[in-house]
C-alpha cells in the first residue's frame, strides 16, 4: 500500500507519468495543463526521470513528436487543453488510425471565442469521434490511477488514450493522494514491446494511402479495436484493484438501487452532485447519480444497468453541440436508451460552461426540474441552465 | 570547420551500391525530377535509415496500400509536420539507446522527404522548431516549385511570373506575382551544422552532400531543385537539362553553408547562360515579356554576386588552422 500524501493533482499526475517510465515527452504550454508538463521537465532536468523532453513550438508538433516516437517503439506522453487540443486535431485521428499507444492528459478547458481559460468539456467533446479511448477523472486520486491505467490499456490495445481532468477544479487542487509504489507500477506495466515499429531490421511502411477498396476496412478495423478495448479496460482495472485495492468501473452509480430520478454526469461535478443527492435522500427523495468514467468506448450495457428503473433521467452536459438535439452526453444517452426497453423521461441540461459554478443548490433545483418532468413532458430537447437573460 | 566533415572523403560513383532502397514500380510521372533525388539519397543513406514523408507526390506514388516502394522503414503522418515526426523518431532512438533498449552502436539515419509546399509554406513552423531544437536528422526538400500533387497550384517556392493554376498567366496579371521565398536564408539563419543546395544534374555533388548531411551531428538540410514535367509543361527528357540550366543561368547556385557561418560555392558560373534559354523549355514561362525576363535575369545576377561575396568573406578556415 502506498502512503497518502497531500499533492497538487497536476504534480501527482506528472509523477504518475514518470513512474510509468515514459521515454519521450513532448508538450507545448497552455493553461491549465502547464503544471503537469513543467513538473515533468523538472524531473527530466534533475535527472530523476530518464526520458527525452521535447519542448516543441506548438501542440500540433507535440502530438506529431509523440506519433514519431511512438511509431519508433517509445512510450510517449503529451498533455494539453482547449485550443491546444484543437490545434492537434488532425493528428488525433492519425494517432488512432496508425494504432499508436500514445497517452495524453487533457486538462479540460472551454474553447474560444470568447476566449476563456476556465473549465468545461467543450475541448474534449470535439474529439469524441477520433478513435481514442477516453476516460474522465472525478478527483486527483482517480486522475493518477487513470494515468497508470491509460498506459496499460493503450499498449495492450494499440490505441491512444486520453485521460480527462477538469482544468483548475481538479488539476490545481491539493488533495491527499496515494501514489502506487514503483514496484507495483513496474509489475502492472511491463516494458513496451511494439510488434510493428520503425525498425531498420524489420522495415514497415506506416501511413500508406487507403484507396477506396481498403479504406472502409481499415476504418472498420479501428472501430472494432476500439469496441474490443472495453474488455481490456475492465481487465486492467481489475488487475489494478488486485495490486492497490482501488476499484474502478466504467460507470459508477450512487444511490441508484431504488432511485426514481437519476442524474448522469461526467467529471468533477459529480462530487457536488453527490452532496445534493445526500441532502435530498435525507428528505426522503429517491434520487441517485450515475457517473460515466469511460466515455469511449461508450459502456452502453454498464450504463443501462446503472440507471436501474428510474422514471426520469437528468443528463448534465458540460459542452454544447450547436444545432444538435442535445449536449454530447445527452445525445449519447438518448441513443443508448432507444436501443433498450427503458424509457425514462429525459431532460438534458448544459451547465457549468467556462468554469461557472454549479452548486449543490443548483443540483437540487435540477433534480426538482427532473421530478417535474415526471408529470409533465418537458418541452425542450435540451436547456442551457443558468444562462442570464 | 565541423570535425565530422574534417576528414571527409568524397564518394565516387564506384562507391554507390547497386541496390536501391526505393523500389521501382512506383507511380511517379515520366521524367520526374523529384523521385530521382529521393531514390539516390537512399543509395547513400543505406538500409539503416528511417524515412519520413510529408503528404505530397512522393508519398502518393510510393504507398498505395498494399504496395510500397520503401525498403527502409517509412512513415507518413500529415502534410506539415514531417520535421516534428522526425524529431519524435530521433528522440525515441536517443531515449531507447540511453536505456539500453537499442544498441548504442547502431547508427540510424532519420531523413525527411518533403516538397516545397510542405517546407516553404505549411510546414515552415515545424521545420523551424525542429532545426532550432537541434535534432540529429536530415531534411531533404524536393522543390518542384508548386503544389503538384493537387494539380499545380502556386506555393511559396513558385518563381516570379510562373503560371500555375492559382497564379494563371492572365490578361492582367502575368502569373505568380511574388519572388520565390528565400527559404535558404531562413534555414541558414537557424545556424544548423549543414545546409546545401543541389540538383539532379550534378548528382555526385548531390550525393556527397547527402553523405555530409548524414555525418554531421544535428540538423542537416538539402534544398533540391526537382523539375516536374507535368506541372511545368516541360519535356520529360529535359529534366536533367533543366537541372543543369538552372545552375548555369545562376538561378539556383550550388552551395553549402556550415554552421550558418561558412559559405562554400560548389560551382562557379562566370559566364551565365541566359535565363531565356531555361524558360523556353517550359510552358509555365511562355507568356513572359522581354522586360519580365530581363528583370529575372538581373535579380539572378544580383543574388549570385551576393552569394559569391559571402563565399569569399565567409570561407571556411583552411585545414590545420
Amino acid at each position: 500500500m502506498g502512503k497518502r500524501v497531500a499533492k497538487e493533482v497536476s504534480i501527482a499526475v506528472a509523477d504518475a507519468v514518470a513512474q510509468c517510465r515514459v521515454d519521450v515527452i513532448s508538450a507545448y504550454p497552455i493553461t491549465p495543463q502547464t503544471h503537469i508538463v513543467e513538473h515533468l521537465a523538472e524531473l527530466v532536468n534533475n535527472g530523476e526521470l530518464d526520458a527525452e523532453y521535447v519542448p516543441v513550438e506548438s501542440e500540433h508538433a507535440a502530438l506529431s513528436v509523440c506519433i514519431g516516437a511512438s511509431a519508433t517503439g517509445a512510450r510517449t506522453f503529451t498533455s494539453t487543453s482547449s485550443q491546444g487540443l484543437l490545434f492537434m486535431y488532425e493528428n488525433l485521428f492519425i494517432a488512432s488510425g496508425l494504432r499508436l499507444p500514445i497517452v495524453m492528459v487533457i486538462a479540460n478547458r472551454s474553447i474560444s471565442a470568447p476566449i476563456s481559460i476556465w473549465n468545461d468539456h467543450s475541448d474534449v467533446m470535439t474529439m469524441r469521434d477520433a478513435g481514442w479511448i477516453q476516460t474522465f477523472a472525478e478527483n486527483g486520486q482517480e486522475a493518477v490511477d487513470l494515468v497508470y491505467h491509460a498506459y496499460k490499456v493503450a499498449e495492450k490495445c494499440l490505441l491512444p488514450v486520453a485521460v480527462n481532468l477538469d482544468g483548475f477544479i481538479v488539476t490545481h487542487v491539493v488533495e491527499p493522494i496515494e501514489m502506487a509504489e514503483q514496484e507495483v507500477v513496474d509489475k502492472y506495466l511491463p516494458p513496451l514491446k511494439m510488434k510493428y515499429k520503425l525498425d531498420p531490421k524489420k522495415p514497415v511502411s506506416m501511413g500508406a494511402i487507403g484507396v477506396p477498396e481498403i479504406y472502409t476496412e481499415a476504418k472498420k478495423a479501428l472501430d472494432e479495436a476500439l469496441k474490443a478495448s472495453y474488455k481490456v479496460v475492465i481487465q486492467a482495472w481489475r488487475e489494478f484493484e488486485k495490486l492497490t485495492g482501488r476499484r474502478y468501473n466504467p460507470v459508477e452509480s450512487y444511490h441508484m438501487e431504488d432511485a426514481e430520478v437519476g442524474m448522469v454526469i461526467m467529471g468533477s461535478l459529480a462530487e457536488t452532485a453527490s452532496n445534493a443527492v445526500d441532502e435530498l435522500r435525507a428528505k426522503g427523495k429517491k434520487v441517485g447519480l450515475v457517473k460515466i468514467r469511460l466515455w469511449r468506448p461508450f459502456p452502453m450495457q454498464d450504463f443501462l444497468k446503472a440507471i436501474g428503473k428510474v422514471k426520469a433521467l437528468c443528463v448534465i452536459d458540460r459542452a454544447i453541440s450547436h444545432g444538435a438535439t442535445g449536449g454530447p452526453v445527452g445525445i449519447e444517452v438518448r441513443s443508448a436508451l432507444y436501443q433498450s426497453n427503458k424509457r425514462p423521461r429525459l431532460v438534458n441540461f448544459i451547465a457549468g460552461l467556462s468554469g461557472r459554478d454549479v452548486t449543490k443548490d443548483d443540483f437540487k433545483e435540477l433534480f426538482e426540474r427532473t421530478f417535474e418532468a415526471l408529470s409533465k413532458k418537458p418541452k425542450f430537447s435540451y436547456e442551457i441552465y443558468g444562462a442570464k437573460e | 570547420m565541423r570535425p565530422e566533415l574534417a576528414k571527409f572523403k568524397p564518394l565516387s560513383i564506384k562507391d554507390l551500391p547497386k541496390v536501391d532502397w526505393f523500389a521501382p514500380g512506383h507511380r511517379a510521372c515520366q521524367g520526374c525530377g523529384t523521385v530521382l533525388p529521393l531514390k539516390l539519397a537512399l543509395k547513400v543513406l543505406g538500409p539503416n535509415t528511417i524515412a519520413v514523408s510529408s503528404t505530397g507526390c512522393m508519398e502518393i506514388i510510393s504507398s498505395p496500400f498494399p504496395y510500397t516502394s520503401w525498403k527502409v522503414p517509412w512513415i507518413h503522418v500529415a502534410f506539415e509536420n514531417a520535421a516534428s515526426v522526425a524529431s519524435g523518431i530521433e528522440s525515441a532512438l536517443k531515449a531507447l539507446k540511453k536505456k539500453g533498449k537499442l544498441s548504442k552502436k547502431e547508427k540510424i539515419n532519420v531523413v525527411v522527404f518533403s516538397g516545397d509546399g510542405a517546407t516553404f509554406d505549411i510546414g515552415l513552423q515545424f521545420l523551424s522548431g525542429a532545426l532550432e531544437r537541434g535534432h540529429n536528422f536530415i531534411y531533404i526538400c524536393l522543390d518542384n516549385e508548386a503544389y503538384m500533387n493537387t494539380g499545380v497550384q502556386r506555393s511559396g517556392g513558385t518563381p516570379l511570373f510562373a503560371h500555375t493554376t492559382t497564379s494563371p498567366a492572365g490578361k492582367v496579371i502575368h502569373g505568380n506575382i511574388t519572388w520565390k521565398k528565400n527559404l535558404d536564408g531562413i534555414v541558414i539563419a537557424h545556424n544548423i551544422p549543414y545546409f546545401a543546395t543541389a540538383t539532379p544534374a550534378y548528382y555526385m555533388d548531390y550525393l556527397n552532400k547527402v553523405k555530409k548531411a548524414s555525418l554531421v551531428e544535428g540538423p542537416a538540410f538539402i534544398h533540391v531543385y526537382s523539375p516536374c514535367p507535368t506541372g511545368w509543361g516541360s519535356k520529360s527528357e529535359d529534366t536533367i537539362l533543366l537541372s543543369r540550366l538552372i545552375v548555369e543561368t545562376r538561378l539556383f547556385p550550388l552551395f553549402e553553408v556550415i554552421d550558418g557561418k561558412y559559405y562554400i560555392l560548389n560551382r562557379k558560373v562566370d559566364k551565365p547562360k541566359s535565363v531565356e534559354e531555361y524558360f523556353k523549355l517550359q510552358r509555365r514561362f511562355r507568356h513572359l515579356t522581354k522586360e519580365e525576363i530581363e528583370l529575372i535575369q538581373a535579380k539572378a545576377n544580383e543574388e549570385y554576386e551576393r552569394l559569391v561575396k559571402l563565399c569569399e568573406i565567409f570561407a571556411p578556415p583552411k585545414e590545420g588552422n
